[in-house]
């Protein structure tokens, strides 16, 4: 399974979702997600308690939605485990053939369902990229022992393009980069102008040649989840003229209007020079993904056909059907 | 020792102060000798340690990491981050400047990227900063320094970085 690299490798607009593993120990809840999404993204998010609220654990949910026939990415936080832990995770998850890892720093424990939990943030972000790096690349853990055999996972990272310092949030990429990151994902984008200017940022730095640049999207379905955006996640800013939009529409027509914003930017988006593709999250609306990238423009993975062509036959089988 | 709930701390001394007296500071044949004699003498070393103790948790709020990343952050210390993140700030700072996770106080490294950039420095927030050695919490890393102990630190970000 490498379709989320070989998508990137060869040019084309690239779309991955975010997967939130379920909050039990149910095998079914990842394949149940990821299912619908198998023949429009290429590689899913599996993410690592999010939110610092406990769910089944990244690695796990990463096997299931390869069972599902979706290539996972990894992601991997520094949160909760030492360098240790970190490393040792980063082996499990080569030997089991995930072939994507997405390391971050992690929200804060104070944020989650564990607020007296004690934050570990052994290593940072741009530390365990390195480290992740080191053991591919170079054969060696962190204290200089050697690795046989090497693991090899394509490696990512995150960043916010829209939270202060202004200045450094192209550097700080940039420091990923040399760190090791090959992908970057990027917090939610609702502010199309302000992440148009970061990216130009990006490209002076030519980062855009050496890492491939998704941009975070994602419909707001209602208004508490616009609420819960604009005050309950850090570093994530809601411009006023997308909150006016969603509250300027009687209350069941929300999650549509939410959907349209969302196609719209994906559209905009795609204008910008350097841009590899979107990151999708849409929590608890995975199965609404298709639609968004429908809507937007996107055409489904497995789709080798012009859009006119593929529009044409789906329409022939629907007719054929009745 | 080692502080799980670290807050922002905006230092209390001026960057370009602190530049000079990092200048005043740079190791040399006098200031190892100094660090070797202080080091053969433990008590000495002790009553040294806390006065650098005392001295750096007024200014900085300082941790006692022994590994003092200061100079490479506008002299603002990232081990008060309470992620004590060492490469920059996490990508949860508040539009208005302020920490995710105490957001009464400003983002540490917000602090420490607009003193530096001040000083003409803002490229030192550039190195890769390697992890620290936990096992050397409250040693001095005035002594460290002088002995070249912290030497490895970190690594220029032109390109890759070099090994370890």
């Amino acid at each position: 399974m490498t379709t989320f690299r070989t998508t990137l490798e060869s040019g084309a607009f690239t779309v991955t979702a975010e997967i939130g593993p379920p909050r039990g120990a149910d095998a079914e809840a990842i394949g149940r997600k990821v299912t619908p999404l198998r023949d429009w993204v290429a590689a899913v998010n599996i993410t690592d308690n999010q939110g610092a609220s406990v769910r089944l654990s990244s690695w796990a949910g990463s096997l299931l939605a390869m069972a599902a026939g979706v290539e996972p990415i990894m992601q991997l936080t520094c949160r909760d485990r030492n360098r240790i832990a970190l490393q040792s995770e980063l082996l499990g998850a080569s030997a089991m053939g995930i072939p994507n890892v997405l390391v971050m720093t992690g929200d804060h424990p104070k944020f989650g369902d564990h607020a007296s939990a004690k934050p570990v943030f052994d290593l940072d972000s741009v530390q365990l990229l390195w480290a992740a790096r080191t053991m591919r690349d170079e054969r060696r853990l962190l204290s200089g022992r050697a690795l046989d055999p090497a693991p090899g996972w394509f490696l990512g990272a995150v960043e916010n393009p829209s939270a202060p310092p202004a200045g450094f949030r192209a550097p700080r990429l940039g420091k990923k980069v040399a760190a090791g990151a090959q992908f970057v994902q990027t917090q939610y984008v609702f502010d199309v102008g302000g992440f148009r200017q970061w990216m130009s940022e990006v490209r002076d730095l030519g980062l855009h040649e050496r890492c491939y640049i998704l941009a975070g999207v994602g419909p707001i379905s209602s208004l508490r989840a616009l609420g819960h955006l604009e005050r309950g996640v850090p570093g994530v800013q809601v411009p006023d003229a997308v909150a006016r939009r969603l509250r300027g529409v009687p209350a069941d027509r929300v999650a549509e209007e939410g959907i349209s914003i969302c196609a719209e930017t994906i559209s905009e988006l795609r204008q910008i020079p350097g841009l590899a593709g979107v990151h999708v999250m849409a929590v608890g609306a995975e199965h609404r993904i298709p639609l968004i990238l429908q809507r937007a423009g996107v055409r489904p993975l497995h789709d080798p056909r012009p859009a006119a062509e593929g529009a044409a036959a789906a329409r022939a089988a629907v007719a054929g059907g009745g | 020792m080692i502080s799980t709930a670290p807050k922002p701390v905006s230092p209390r001394a001026t960057a370009r102060s602190m530049y000079l007296l990092h200048h005043l500071l740079a190791p040399n044949a006098g200031y190892r000798r100094l660090a070797a004699w202080l080091e053969a003498r433990p008590r000495l070393r002790r009553v040294f340690t806390a006065a650098e103790k005392e001295v750096k948790q007024e200014l900085f709020g300082c941790q006692m990491c022994a590994q003092c990343a200061l100079p490479s952050t506008g002299y603002a210390c990232p081990m008060t981050c309470p992620k004590q993140l060492r490469n920059g700030p996490c990508g949860g700072v508040g539009a208005d400047g302020s920490c995710e996770v105490y957001p009464a106080m400003r983002c540490v490294w917000l602090v420490a990227f607009e003193r530096a950039d001040r000083q003409g420095r803002s490229g030192d927030l550039l190195r890769l900063q390697r992890p620290i050695d936990h096992r050397l919490w409250g040693q001095s890393s005035w002594l460290n320094y002088w002995q070249g102990r912290d030497s490895n630190m970190w690594a220029d970000a032109d390109g890759r970085a070099a090994a370890s």
